[in-house]
């Protein structure tokens, strides 16, 4: 049973197509890549499966519930393209705002807050301003912040994006544990393709459709090439021809 | 519980921005003060047209800084008042004194009566007892032009800093995403416009508790009514600037766009407060005026600051302004769907 499910979905603003007849699925406790340039539609695609808004036609099912569902969105953590702080808080002040958006009770907050803050290795600014933060910092803040309600599925927008080698690194080490010991199940939406190689799934996107998906190496293995990028350039094209 | 958070991180963020609160909270007393001393400032000598009056009192008044111009008995009084610039006008027939004030400035014209008083009963050791008698050319006994006013601005400031502050408070959510990344989470759309309105609501009402304190204990400003009724009043027009800014703040998409319904939105207000009496407009201005909140608030105040009534006198503007406040509530709650659909 897939824990979250993209049915057919088209979704178009007045006369302007953003995507049409997307289908995807996750299984739990996988980490399944977006792929497709800028533009391509994987935001408006993330918003649909949030609940943030709903498709012109089709279905997407997130624990085996439809959404828009306020209740689903306890089990998803976002991280949003851009870091949506509060500069003017402190990280701690930060992450006990949204965990109060959880109904979390006061220890529960406090053990939750000290346990995402040590995952991001943020122990040490936790009582600084925001708008002291470095980028990275912020990232990590933006993602302490995601796992804050200890969701079974993070969505995250491109999570690396403006980052230095060494942070994006440790974003995904910690998205890899997360996954082998927490099993959580997670979408990640990237334009970098060495990323796209630690997916356990893909789906590449073009123009608002999915233009292939499978394993990277399955896909490697189907487009008969060494590297992910082909694979795309290479499924761009056969899609054009049909 | 989530409303509780919202309000806290609300004032959180307003009390570490130092300068939002100061305007907020020392703007409108700095405005006030500065309209205090521009309406009663009155160091102009007055001019004083007399007649049948001896010359022993137009001496008196000339040592108490009266400029005093002597007329023929039987003067056209108003004729004289117009042609010759004056600010005021004494005729002493037997024991009646009949005093006709010019009253374009309303301040002016309490300060010469009071001068013209002083020297009479200086001068006659209160063996007169005959009244004068005061006629007005413009306006009437009960005009004075800061005492009308001051009701107006304790309510249009409470109005224009709130709407400006809420407004722009929510578009800066809407504009660094965390608005998006708030409705991320389980929270109601409701519970997010009630928590704004009860966080800024807090700040609102301490900056009408400061306002009302200056205005009355400083600035000798008239409070015939009750010092509290004036802060209910108050607080619901803080409730509807409140949620009329963070509702407009949607259809703004920059602070500068915030800016820019100040002359669409707030100034046409200013007209329609009683500055300008509003029985006098055309028809479809009068109209108009009934389309203003502001003009209720106002309506309110000064019954309430300037003529003495209670808050069951003017029960009606009160519904008013509750209806606007829920209508608007409603609309914002609707609006935050462009965010998210459910």
């Amino acid at each position: 049973m897939p824990i979250l499910h993209v049915d057919n979905v088209s979704k178009s603003y007045g006369k302007h197509q953003i995507l049409t007849n997307v289908n995807l699925t996750a299984e739990t406790g996988q980490i399944l890549g977006l792929i497709g340039p800028s533009g391509s539609g994987k935001t408006t695609l993330i918003k649909l499966i949030m609940g943030m808004d709903v498709p012109t036609t089709g279905v997407v099912e997130v624990l085996s519930k439809k959404v828009p569902n306020l209740d689903i969105l306890r089990q998803i953590g976002y991280m949003a393209q851009s870091d949506a702080l509060y500069q003017d808080l402190t990280g701690l002040e930060n992450l006990s705002f949204f965990a109060s958006m959880f109904l979390m009770n006061k220890s529960e907050r406090k053990d939750r807050i000290a346990y995402v803050t040590r995952i991001v290795q943020l122990e040490n600014a936790i009582q600084m301003k925001v708008s002291t933060y470095s980028g990275g910092m912020k990232r990590r803040l933006s993602l302490a912040i995601a796992l804050i309600q200890n969701p079974e599925i993070l969505i995250l927008d491109e999570p690396t994006v403006g980052i230095d080698p060494e942070l994006r690194k440790s974003i995904w080490q910690e998205l890899s544990r997360l996954k082998t010991e927490e099993h959580k199940t997670i979408v990640v939406t990237t334009h970098v393709m060495d990323e796209a190689d630690k997916c356990d799934m893909l789906t590449m996107i073009r123009e608002g459709k999915v233009i292939t998906t499978g394993t990277p190496h399955a896909l490697k293995v189907e487009y008969e090439v060494s590297n992910l990028e082909e694979v795309f350039l290479k499924a761009e094209g056969v899609h054009r021809a049909h | 519980m989530r409303i509780r958070a919202l309000i806290k991180r609300i004032a959180l963020q307003l009390f570490r921005d130092k300068r939002t609160l100061a305007l907020l909270f020392v703007a409108p007393l700095l405005i006030l003060t500065l309209m205090h001393f521009l309406f009663t400032s009155n160091e102009v000598d007055s001019m004083l047209g007399v007649e049948g009056v001896s010359n022993e009192m137009l001496e008196q008044w000339k040592s108490n800084g009266l400029d005093v111009v002597t007329f023929p008995i039987n003067s056209d009084v108003k004729k004289s008042i117009l042609e010759h610039d004056l600010d005021g006008y004494l005729v002493v027939k037997g024991p009646t004194m009949t005093l006709t004030l010019e009253n374009t400035d309303p301040s002016r014209s309490k300060g010469l009566r009071a001068k013209v008083q002083q020297a009479l009963v200086g001068n006659l050791n209160g063996e007169n007892s005959s009244e004068i008698k005061t006629n007005f050319v413009y306006g009437s006994e009960e005009t004075t032009f800061f005492d009308v006013l001051s009701p107006i601005l304790v309510g249009f400031f409470v109005f224009f800093f709130v709407f400006l502050i809420s407004g722009i408070g929510l578009l800066r959510e809407r504009m660094t995403g965390t608005l998006d990344r708030l409705l991320s989470t389980p929270i109601q759309r409701w519970e997010i416009v009630l928590g704004y309105l009860i966080g800024y609501g807090l700040f609102a009402i301490i900056q009408t508790i400061i306002v009302v304190t200056y205005s009355v204990n400083v600035l000798d400003m008239i409070l015939v009514g009750s010092f509290w009724h004036v802060l209910v009043v108050n607080v619901l027009i803080a409730l509807v600037a409140l949620s009329l800014g963070i509702l407009l703040s949607s259809f703004a998409s920059s602070e500068f766009q915030m800016i820019q319904f100040i002359p669409l939105v707030i100034v046409p207000q200013v007209f329609f407060t009683g500055i300008i009496p509003v029985d006098g407009m055309p028809e479809w201005l009068q109209a108009l005026s009934r389309l203003m909140p502001i003009s209720y608030g106002s309506d309110a105040l000064k019954s309430i600051m300037y003529k003495g009534y209670g808050l069951s006198d003017v029960i009606s503007s009160l519904m008013v302004l509750i209806g606007f406040a829920i209508l608007f509530i409603l609309l914002n709650i609707v609006a935050l769907k462009k965010h998210r659909k459910n």
